[in-house]
């Protein structure tokens, strides 16, 4: 409890650097994997990704990813069991981040494929666990989010069937692709922006204070039906400008049959674009958490002088802390690591694309919803295998595939080992 | 970093490939034209100019077949079945190994066409060459079918074009047919020996037509499977 009145701000400094750093880390490799598809397909050159990126993922950080970091915070553990004890929970938190941090820094120098979420929720579980007591586990959460990670990537995959197969049934074959993917890409749009701004509505909003908004003549009150009724309007605003971009789109008009599609695919472009900043807003929501959960869960401890409050809310820097660590990443080498997927890729159209994204930017803002932590990366490879299975994609590698699962087994025990470690040496130094 | 990310998981598409290997074939069975115009002629060095263009093409198609099998490994999800792309892709290849075969034999033994068949042997010889450009026609189509997902319109014209396919096959059959009887006709008055090899010939011409039509069944069974 003195190493908490006397190291307090010492410790918070420590959580928020690593934390910053992960968050950085995040930005710059994560990223990748969010716009990579967008860069791919040629929608987005690499310059307005990293815009995008950049914009909706900050918005995401902050206006969705409240939720996740609750549950990285305190739904992995059990907080009642450290009421007695918060300073272990303090140097626990701290080093399941640096732990992460260290993880992911390993892996992507050898270039291997890992979860984020995975690395930091192995991190947790291991020094709970294994530096204190199995007890402090809430195993049955655990549970949960373990079973989510299997589920997410499967159920991004039938969206994305799903999805794919209606474009084709009412775009591509049909007599008129051109004009049919001019009358529906628009709903695509408006499915993309319903998505996300009802979950940024329901979930996102009061984290930052606002309960309802009035705009004049109506009062929409977030947490009932007026949520609703302002993301379909929202949604309704993003159809709109697509269309209105959709029209702007120069065709080759003497195209034959032969480019037809390519004109086609140009429609897809404009749309693969909403849905790159879905994917942004997704990521920033759900795996900004990872970096900033464990430094909330430290700050207001510290903040409350070692007592464990059961509904301290969120410290009002520390979202956006993350989210400029992810945006501070990006800037730095988002650029490069980008550019090193966008070459040589053209396996890819938007039409593909866009199913993908939207399928997995669907299943994750809805996920940060409601709180989980899942892995970005596999529910996209879902996806993708969802577009497969719809016999969009000519050829896909079930060898990377394999290695993106296998990654993750590996990853939970080593998080956890390095946690323990850095745990034990943490308690040395402190006390 | 790259293979950190989701873009790893995308192979190269082996239909274009498959789009281009038709077409060296197509392009090295036509120039069985040229090659009968000179050998009708008996300007046996340019129809040796021809032969060496055929064998060359050959070549290219076989090299880019075993390109194409080399980056077809077994660890690779795709629209469609790998047994049945790889055999689409041999049957396109015994094409341009029979034009290589027909030209050879004809420039090794410098065998001329009889002056009353060379007008039907010429058409005959044009005929099958465009069976094997419906088939290179047919698969340039994969794009377009992969595009919607291997059903409805698209799935028609392949198929259509396939018919069609049929048709020019059967009509060179029927070529072949009356190539021989009227071969008959003329033969006791010509070299028995260069009789056989003309028959062999004729009957080497039928085969890109017969094969052109196999690729076509093969991309048939490619289509009806899942």
């Amino acid at each position: 409890m003195e190493i908490l009145l006397s190291h307090g701000s010492t410790l918070v400094m420590i959580a928020a650097v690593v934390g910053f750093f992960m968050a950085w880390g995040i930005g710059a490799n994560d990223v990748a994997n969010a716009m990579g598809t967008s860069v791919g397909s040629k929608a987005l050159t690499i310059k307005q990704a990293i815009i995008i990126a950049m914009v909706f993922e900050f918005a995401g950080a902050y206006l969705a990813g409240g939720e996740v970091t609750s549950t990285i915070r305190k739904g992995i553990i059990d907080p009642a069991l450290f009421i007695d004890i918060p300073e272990l929970l303090v140097f626990g938190m701290i080093s399941a981040l640096l732990a992460a941090a260290t993880w992911l820094l390993v892996a992507s120098i050898l270039g291997w494929p890992v979860s984020t979420t995975h690395s930091i929720v192995g991190a947790i579980i291991g020094f709970a666990a294994i530096g204190i007591s199995p007890d402090t586990v809430a195993w049955g959460k655990v549970g949960g989010i373990v079973g989510s990670w299997v589920i997410t990537p499967l159920i991004s995959g039938v969206i994305a069937f799903i999805i794919f197969n209606s474009a084709q049934k009412l775009i591509f074959d049909t007599d008129k692709p051109l004009e049919q993917a001019k009358r529906y890409v628009p709903f695509y749009m408006f499915l993309a922006g319903f998505v996300l701004s009802l979950v940024t509505i329901k979930k996102g909003l009061k984290h930052i204070g606002l309960d309802n908004i009035n705009i004049g003549f109506y009062n929409f009150e977030v947490a009932g039906a007026g949520g609703y009724y302002l993301a379909i309007i929202v949604a309704i605003i993003v159809a709109l400008i697509g269309k209105y971009f959709v029209t702007r789109v120069k065709f080759d008009d003497n195209a034959d049959k032969s480019t037809h599609y390519a004109n086609v695919e140009k429609v897809f472009a404009v749309l693969m674009v909403v849905t790159a900043c879905c994917m942004a807003f997704a990521h920033g929501s759900n795996d900004v958490a990872n970096a900033i959960g464990p430094l909330a869960a430290v700050v207001s401890i510290v903040d409350n002088g070692g007592e464990i409050a059961k509904k301290a809310s969120l410290v009002w820097w520390i979202l956006p802390l993350g989210g400029f660590g992810i945006v501070a990443g990006l800037a730095l080498f988002g650029h490069r690591v980008i550019a090193t997927i966008g070459k040589g890729i053209t396996h890819l159209t938007p039409s593909r694309g866009f199913a993908a994204e939207l399928a997995a930017a669907c299943t994750v803002v809805i996920a940060s919803g409601a709180g989980l932590p899942i892995s970005t990366t596999q529910t996209l490879v879902g996806a993708v295998l969802g577009v497969g299975m719809a016999r969009g994609i000519a050829a896909i590698n079930l060898g990377v595939v394999r290695n993106i699962v296998i990654s993750w087994v590996i990853t939970l025990p080593i998080g956890a080992g390095l946690s323990i470690i850095f745990f034990w040496i943490m308690k040395a130094i402190f006390s | 970093m790259a293979r950190n990310s989701i873009i790893g998981i995308f192979a190269k598409s082996p239909i274009k490939p498959l789009e281009k290997h038709i077409r060296i074939v197509h392009k090295c069975c036509s120039q069985l034209v040229p090659f009968f115009a000179a050998v009708t002629e008996e300007d046996w060095s340019a129809a040796g100019k021809m032969r060496t263009k055929i064998s060359k093409l050959e070549r290219d198609a076989d090299e880019l077949k075993r390109q194409i099998r080399l980056e077809l490994p077994g660890g690779l999800f795709m629209p469609v079945d790998r047994a049945d792309l790889l055999e689409l892709l041999s049957q396109q290849d015994k094409i341009a190994n029979r034009a290589k075969d027909i030209a050879g034999r004809i420039f090794g033994r410098k065998l001329t066409i009889p002056t009353e068949l060379q007008e039907q042997f010429i058409a005959y010889v044009a005929r099958s060459i465009d069976a094997a450009e419906k088939a290179a026609d047919a698969i340039n189509e994969l794009d377009d079918l992969l595009e919607t997902g291997f059903r409805g319109r698209e799935v028609e014209l392949v198929t259509k074009m396939i018919s069609q396919l049929d048709e020019i096959e059967d009509e060179t059959d029927g070529m072949q047919i009356k190539l021989r009887k009227d071969l008959l006709n003329i033969e006791k008055d010509l070299n028995c020996v260069d009789v056989m090899f003309l028959y062999q010939i004729i009957d080497w011409v039928g085969d890109l037509a017969d094969l052109a039509e196999r690729v076509g069944a093969r991309l048939e069974i490619l289509l009806a499977r899942k």
